[in-house]
């Protein structure tokens, strides 16, 4: 590579697109464009919080009743889990600033590993609905809870849970490839530390969706 | 002309510097040559390669989109089954509005002359994401290909809307082509972004956002339409694939599922799809009409206010498509009301085009002959559209040709017109070459004929109550439809002559040189055709105001 040595952040090497104006306008326009894709994720899943609201409206004792068939206790833990990832990965971005690129590798790794955790948390919760029957639509044919509306929570429950998985898995891929730059190029620094920070705001917005389905579909 | 800038300016392309040379295309090949390898293109990342590229597609599938509706028009000249049986119509029918609306209408004028004209007209290089750009087109062909593959096989007889419970039940191909339609979301999501970054941070110094071109303004007020909208047909479109292959249930009454709901959904997006459509024709118009008015835009600032005013307010309209769903009195007031501030912001609008042809000098040339279709279709389309935002008179024209009638004043009437004149205009910037203006007055006028005589008996169909989407009908209606059918013949005849001589001037068109109009568009101080990154040497600045029209000289630049 014909970069200075960035191990200390010294003359990081960030590519340069010459149609922009300068670095800062490339930055702010990738910052810009993350922003904007964010808000089509959030708008995604409010389409699944409006049929949420709509159908919570049509049958509240059979959503408030189905709730409780969901194990809390599984469900707090992956909050707090995710929650944590979250740090992990502002801690990943605030080491890239730094130019400490094995940091940065080390705080992904972390972040993926929560991920990993929230994963298997949530493959565990699914398999016990197979199990039982709690499932979407025609597919529900659990007998400890008849009323009608159920199979609906169930629907909107593998629906919105299972979206968010994937773009959990997505956000996983995004922050490996990060990690994998961090370790074998090990340039990012104060001046090239974009990447990151755009990989941890798309993890910033996986948890915030999981913080609105949490309370949503748990709790109330 | 201006000499050659310095060999070491920014942005020239390498390899054809021979100092002290003109400028132009002998050392700055257009983009038009600047590379003819078939891979050359297809990987290009340049905006306006990508532009055109999206321009041969929606031709293409403008042209399919048309033969189905000839297809419907002649199935519709007798009563009885004409030319098909009834599946086949709907199948018919549903790919016509499917075609025209995804693959035709939404991209046709930002992904083609916007790719082409935004960065031009900010003095930019490029877009913001240049390859994020060719991705988009390639996203666009995969799901076209998707949908048309689906309708090929088994076909979709649920019309565009593909209102549930019904499309969660047919049994012809709901997968395929819904994912298409999911996928083409991804698309235009990728336009509209990369677009308000470009307007956003590509700028070239001394362009203010008041001193962008209207187009500009109308482009950007779209892509924030795009991308609010779209993830939400994008998850609907996902929902209904769900529900026909797996049976959730969500919108399936015999589940408890609401398609109510769905159509609340549907029209979340489809409404302010309608000004996806819509407004970057009327950002074309803008400038088609200072250009050939020869005088400054009036009330630059109220155009441009009002195009976001429209993208704002058309998102709190959807329920004006649902006063026969059961809503509540109340609702439909309110859904009422809110479509007629569509009304106002369009009108603003309106007053300020005629205010700018008024005392102009106009050039009558095929792009403003296209204005003046535009602007009656715009007027009659939008006064039909009060009409039937009015409950009580929606009640009775609802899913009757009227609506047929309204839908395609305004939005194929506005959007084609638009289209056409931007096709124009542009022309000798996008190929350098000049069209045969007799042809294209003589086209002019038999399309916007054609149209008239298409669509104003289908108005009349409504109001006698003749149902949309319905293949067969009384007898007495024959009159009206066969006058529709002769009608939306003229209309394609008026096509295939625009296709010839455009074609022709394609190759063999008097060359155009650098501004023909001797217009102010910032996009005309480049080449025709541009070089690759736009402008020679340095980037340019912008000090004048963009439709500066104000008593133009008489030894002005025309290099003809
Ligand atoms: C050649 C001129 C055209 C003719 C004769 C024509 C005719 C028709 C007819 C007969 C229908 C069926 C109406 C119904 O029963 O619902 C229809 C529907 C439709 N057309 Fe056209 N059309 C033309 C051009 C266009 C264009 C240029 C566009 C858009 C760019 C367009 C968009 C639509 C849409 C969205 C529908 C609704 C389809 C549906 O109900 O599922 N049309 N058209
Ligand atoms: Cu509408």
């Amino acid at each position: 590579m014909s970069s200075a040595p960035a191990a200390h952040g010294a003359a990081p090497a960030p590519k340069f697109a010459e149609h922009f104006a300068s670095l800062e306008v490339q930055n702010h326009a990738a910052r810009l464009g993350m922003w904007l894709f964010l808000s089509t994720e959030i708008l995604l899943f409010a389409g699944l919080f409006a049929c949420y609201a709509c159908y919570r409206f049509l049958y509240p004792e059979a959503f408030a009743e189905a709730s409780r068939h969901l194990d809390l206790t599984l469900g707090t833990v992956n909050t707090v889990v995710l929650i944590t990832s979250s740090l992990t990965a502002a801690l990943a971005v605030h080491y890239a600033k730094e130019g400490k690129n094995n940091m940065v590798a080390l705080m992904v790794a972390l972040t993926l590993l929560m991920a990993l955790g929230f994963l298997v948390i949530k493959g565990f919760e699914y398999s016990h609905k197979f199990h039982e029957g709690t499932l979407p639509g025609k597919h529900y044919s659990y007998q400890g809870l008849q009323l009608p509306g159920a199979p609906m929570y169930f629907t909107i429950y593998f629906l919105s849970t299972g979206l968010h998985a994937f773009h959990v898995t997505i956000g996983m891929g995004v922050l490996a490839w990060m990690g994998i730059r961090a370790i074998t190029q090990k340039n990012f620094g104060p001046n090239n530390y974009t990447g990151v920070e755009l990989a941890s705001m798309y993890w910033h917005l996986v948890d915030l969706v999981w913080i609105f389905l949490f309370p949503m579909l748990y709790l109330v | 002309m201006t000499p050659s800038s310095s060999p070491t300016a920014e942005g020239v392309l390498p390899g054809h510097d021979d100092a002290g040379g003109h400028a132009g295309h002998h050392d700055h090949p257009s983009y038009l040559v600047d590379g003819t390898t078939v891979k050359s293109w297809l990987l290009t990342i340049d905006h306006k390669r990508i532009g055109l590229m999206f321009l041969a597609s929606v031709l293409f599938f403008f042209l399919v989109g048309g033969v189905f509706a000839l297809a419907v028009r002649v199935e519709l000249l007798t009563p009885g089954p004409t030319i098909m049986d009834a599946m086949t119509y709907n199948r018919a029918f549903t790919l016509h509005g499917l075609i025209m609306i995804f693959l035709f209408m939404i991209p046709a004028i930002p992904a083609a002359f916007g790719n082409f004209m935004l960065p031009l007209m900010l003095g930019a290089k490029d877009v913001a994401f240049p390859r994020l750009n060719l991705a988009s087109f390639y996203i666009y062909v995969t799901g076209a290909v998707l949908m048309v593959w689906g309708m090929l096989n088994g076909g979709l007889d649920t019309g565009w809307t593909f209102y549930t419970p019904y499309s969660t039940h047919t049994t012809t191909t709901v997968a395929p082509v819904l994912f298409g339609a999911f996928v083409i979301g991804f698309s235009s999501i990728a336009t509209g972004l990369n677009f308000i970054v470009t307007v956003h941070t590509m700028r070239a110094p001394g362009i203010t956002w008041f001193k962008l071109p209207l187009f500009v303004w109308a482009i950007y007020a779209t892509s924030c339409i795009q991308v609010l909208a779209t993830p939400v047909i994008g998850l609907l479109t996902l929902l209904v694939v769900g529900e026909n292959l797996f049976s959730f249930g969500l919108f399936d009454p015999a589940r408890g599922g609401d398609p109510v709901l769905f159509q609340h959904l549907f029209w979340f997006y489809s409404h302010p799809a309608v000004y996806i459509m819509v407004l970057p024709a009327f950002g074309v118009m803008s400038e088609v009409v200072a250009a050939f008015s020869r005088k400054n835009i009036f009330g630059y600032r109220a155009v441009a206010y009002s195009s976001l005013g429209i993208a704002f307010v058309g998102f709190f309209a959807w329920g004006h498509h649902m006063f026969v769903s059961g809503q509540s009195t109340f609702d439909a007031g309110v859904f009422g009301v809110l479509t007629m501030l569509v009304g106002v912001f369009t009108a603003i609008k309106v007053f300020n085009w005629v205010g700018t042809v008024y005392k102009g000098a106009v050039d009558f040339r095929t792009p403003f002959a296209y204005f003046c279709g535009f602007l009656f279709f715009t007027v009659f389309g939008g006064m039909t559209g009060i009409a039937v935002g009015t409950v009580s008179l929606d009640m009775p024209w609802h899913d009757t040709y009227f609506v047929v009638a309204h839908f395609h004043f305004i939005m194929v009437g506005a959007t084609l017109m638009a289209f056409l004149a931007a096709f124009h205009y542009w022309f000798p910037k996008m190929f350098g070459r000049m069209y045969h203006e007799g042809w294209g007055l003589v086209s002019a006028a038999l399309i916007i004929l054609g149209f008239n005589a298409t669509f104003i008996p289908q108005f009349l169909l409504g109001n006698y109550g003749m149902p949309r989407r319905y293949y067969e009908y009384p007898e007495r209606f024959q009159a009206l439809n066969v006058a529709s059918t002769a009608g939306a013949s003229l209309l394609a005849f008026g096509f295939v002559i625009v296709a010839i001589y455009l074609t022709y001037a394609l190759f063999y068109g008097r060359v155009a040189g650098k501004n023909p109009w001797r217009s102010k568009g910032y996009e005309w101080l480049s080449e025709s055709p541009p070089p690759t990154h736009n402008f020679v040497g340095p980037q340019p600045t912008f000090p004048e105001e963009p439709h500066y029209y104000v008593a133009p000289k008489k030894d002005e630049v025309n290099d003809v």
